[in-house]
């Protein structure tokens, strides 16, 4: 891959190379220094049915006290993306960066502490607690496997602090996961990532299996301690609109790769990439009025296999726009606004050709 | 009109280890003919349970009571046999988990048809086109060759086409959806949301649609039922529902989705989670959640399911102001 290429894989804004620019005009959010970043990242994996590659040149980055949104259907790779920032599974090819320290081949026995620095929260928050200990003891789990606390007692202050932070009753501690609610457990998910004070929280569909009303209240709590505490977020999850209101930035990605990034305004109001523009409308909104009147793109077939991902851009096969040359080039990721890119060849006017349609 | 399916004070109690599980506490809905009834609400709130009891599919350990009419037939009273029949004759199914109702080790052709061929007495020649018909008719690309297919040789919206296949080849009277795209990609909801509505205007079929996705419910709806805590807490034409929420419930859900127009904005929460179906409160189930909150009165007796407009209902002592008031 060429400079030009790799920097156009780049995400999110550039900064200034002597970091100045923004010193004369204090912005309410300075972008802060880079957390973690992947660059040109692959995770491929061999199996009986061929390699998968299930992450195929993926490029990020996360600023301090920012929540980036990743977002695309099942199977495109958001959480093998995620789980490539904790090495929870190891890169093909490309770099994973954490805290400026190049981590991608680091050993099992480094990686415990950047598993401290990168913590992560998962869809399921009753498969991510172990079901015979009780929520104290889980919570306490990362502070004694990072030392963070000395003796029982500082332990214990610990846990019930977080408890309080994420909105829990102390009493709780001595209870089972299985004497909780989704919501409560999911909770207890997040105390337990808070606990070891992490540069970094990837949160897997943390609201996926939660209800409606409970899902407003996680997201609620995930804000408000970003607000607190200035955490920074990578927020993983398929639905857009919970995407749109969580992300300070989002991505979306289709079969390994990100084929569009920006702020969530530019991509719900101004998507250039013809897949975003299928997304969008494929989203249901609660009013009757507008679901009548409103026009989907209905994409035919299904994605295809990652074993076998179609040849130039990935998304033709399902393009409602496809041309001759979307078989013959691979599109980068290209700024079309500024902070605002698509990997399509012909991003913005394919989407008004299909919305016109 | 003589609706398709009807229950009246519908209730199912199930026997558990620590005791009767009110999952239906009198529930009364109906669907007519070429409608689609929309039943929402939070997990747990009687939405399966009160269809699965209505169709005679309740678990062994259930008790139920009520009146269903299915196509002006009294279903309860009668013989297991005479319901089977009734059911597999006018209802189809689709669940949420499409292989819940394929066989693994059956050929999709033979699993469409299945049905059919004890229904209507097709031969296995016969059944074979049929099979490929219905095929195309949910959409499936080259039916012709995909019929001597597996179901492990389709994606999850293929298998759930496969499932719609299968429950329309009765040509029955009422689909019963419980929960169908839930498990879906948005795009692959989009194509089955279409499909079902496609199918519905060509052959009149009517539709009880479950679901906890209000975006879903305004895209399908005729009209909705919203439960909690196995009781219909407001119900109505969709408009009228989405347009002057009446329940304090169904406002606060309605507010609980983030909204990408409001730039951010905290979003609005219920504090709180729903009873448990061990121990229903005496009063209105939501009260200890409500924002609304009226009295004491709310606490200790069950607010009654009283009209505010033209088949709008809502169970509360304190109906919320219409947008018309509220300005
Ligand atoms: N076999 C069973 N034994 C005991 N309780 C049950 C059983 N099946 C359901 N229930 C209870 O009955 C109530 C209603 O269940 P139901 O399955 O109808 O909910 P639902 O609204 O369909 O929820 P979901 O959105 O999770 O599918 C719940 O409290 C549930 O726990
Ligand atoms: N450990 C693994 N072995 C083989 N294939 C995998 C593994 N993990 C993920 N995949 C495959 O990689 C692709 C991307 O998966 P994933 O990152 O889980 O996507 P998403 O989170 O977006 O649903 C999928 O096709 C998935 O089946
Ligand atoms: S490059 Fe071609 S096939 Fe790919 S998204 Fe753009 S128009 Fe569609
Ligand atoms: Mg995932
Ligand atoms: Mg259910």
């Amino acid at each position: 891959m060429s400079e030009r290429q790799r920097a156009d894989r780049q995400l999110g804004a550039v900064v200034p190379a002597d970091g100045t620019a923004h010193a004369a005009v204090p912005k309410q959010r300075e972008p802060g220094e880079v957390v973690a970043e992947l660059d040109d990242l692959a995770v491929w994996f061999p199996t009986p049915a061929g390699v998968v590659r299930a992450v195929d040149g993926v490029s990020l980055r996360v600023r301090r006290g920012e929540t980036l949104g990743l977002v695309g259907e099942s199977g495109s790779g958001k959480s093998t993306t995620g789980l490539a920032l904790l090495r929870l599974v190891d890169p093909t090819s490309g770099t994973v960066r954490v805290g400026g320290e190049d981590v991608t081949r680091w050993s099992r026995r480094r990686l415990r502490a950047l598993r401290r620095r990168v913590a992560m929260v998962f869809q399921d928050p009753q498969a991510s607690l172990d079901p015979r200990l009780t929520i104290g003891a889980s919570i306490a789990e990362p502070l004694i496997v990072h030392r963070l606390t000395d003796g029982g007692a500082a332990r214990r202050r610990r846990v019930g602090e977080l408890l309080d932070m994420v909105g829990l009753r102390g009493e709780l501690a001595d209870r089972h996961p299985h004497e909780l609610s989704g919501g409560q457990r999911q909770r207890v998910g997040i105390a337990r990532a808070l606990a070891g004070e992490p540069d970094l929280i990837v949160l897997d569909e943390p609201i996926a299996s939660l209800d409606l009303s409970v899902q407003a209240q996680i997201m609620n709590l995930l804000r408000r301690l970003q607000r607190d505490l200035g955490l920074t977020y990578l927020f993983i999850a398929h639905d857009l609109a919970a995407v749109e209101h969580m992300s300070d930035r989002m991505a979306v990605m289709y079969l390994g790769r990100i084929v569009e990034s920006g702020t969530p305004a530019q991509i719900w109001r101004d998507p250039a990439h013809p897949y975003t523009a299928a997304l969008l409308s494929a989203v249901p909104v609660a009013d009757p009025q507008v679901e009548r009147e409103r026009r989907r793109i209905i994409l035919s077939g299904d994605i295809p296999s990652p074993v076998d991902p179609p040849g130039g851009c990935r998304f033709r096969t399902r393009c409602p726009q496809a041309r001759p040359e979307c078989a013959e080039t691979d599109p980068v990721l290209a700024e079309v606004d500024p902070d605002h890119r698509a990997a399509c060849l012909f991003a913005k006017e394919a989407v008004r050709a299909m919305r016109s349609a | 009109m003589k609706p398709v399916l009807a229950v009246e004070d519908l209730t199912v109690t199930i026997g558990t280890r620590r005791g009767p599980a009110h999952a239906v506490a009198g529930v009364d809905w109906a669907v007519q003919p070429g409608e689609t009834l929309a039943l929402v609400g939070e997990s747990g709130s009687g939405k399966s349970m009160s269809v699965l009891a209505a169709t005679g599919l309740a678990p062994r350990t259930a008790r139920v009571t009520g009146r269903v009419h299915l196509l002006g037939t009294e279903l309860t009273g009668l013989g297991q046999d005479r319901r089977r029949r009734l059911r597999g004759r006018h209802i189809g199914f689709v669940f949420q988990d499409p292989m819940t109702s394929l066989n693994p080790v059956l050929t999709v052709g033979r699993q469409v048809t299945e049905a059919a061929e004890e229904h209507l007495g097709l031969t296995r020649r016969a059944a074979r086109s049929r099979a490929v018909e219905l095929l195309e008719m949910v959409g499936i690309p080259s039916a012709g060759q995909r019929v001597d297919a597996y179901p492990h040789q389709f994606s999850g919206g293929m298998r759930q086409r496969v499932v719609i296949a299968m429950a329309l080849a009765c040509e029955p009277d009422l689909l019963i959806a419980d929960e169908p795209t839930t498990a879906l990609d948005v795009t692959t909801q989009a194509q089955i949301v279409e499909l079902v509505a496609d199918l519905q205007r060509r052959l009149g079929t009517a539709v009880v649609w479950i679901t906890h996705d209000l975006g879903v419910v305004a895209g399908i709806a005729d009209t909705v039922a919203v439960m909690y805590a196995g009781r219909i807490l407001e119900q109505g034409p969709v408009d009228a529902v989405f347009g002057t929420p009446s329940h304090p419930y169904t406002e606060a859900l309605l507010a609980a989705r983030p909204d990408p127009a409001a730039g951010g904005a905290e979003l609005v929460t219920i504090a709180g989670a729903p009873p448990s179906p061990l121990d229903l409160p005496a009063g209105c189930a939501f009260w200890p959640r409500c924002p609304v909150r009226g009295d004491a009165r709310c606490e200790h007796e069950l607010p009654p399911l009283v009209p505010v407009s033209a088949g709008h209902q809502v169970r509360t002592f304190y109906p919320q102001p219409t947008d018309g008031e509220r300005r």
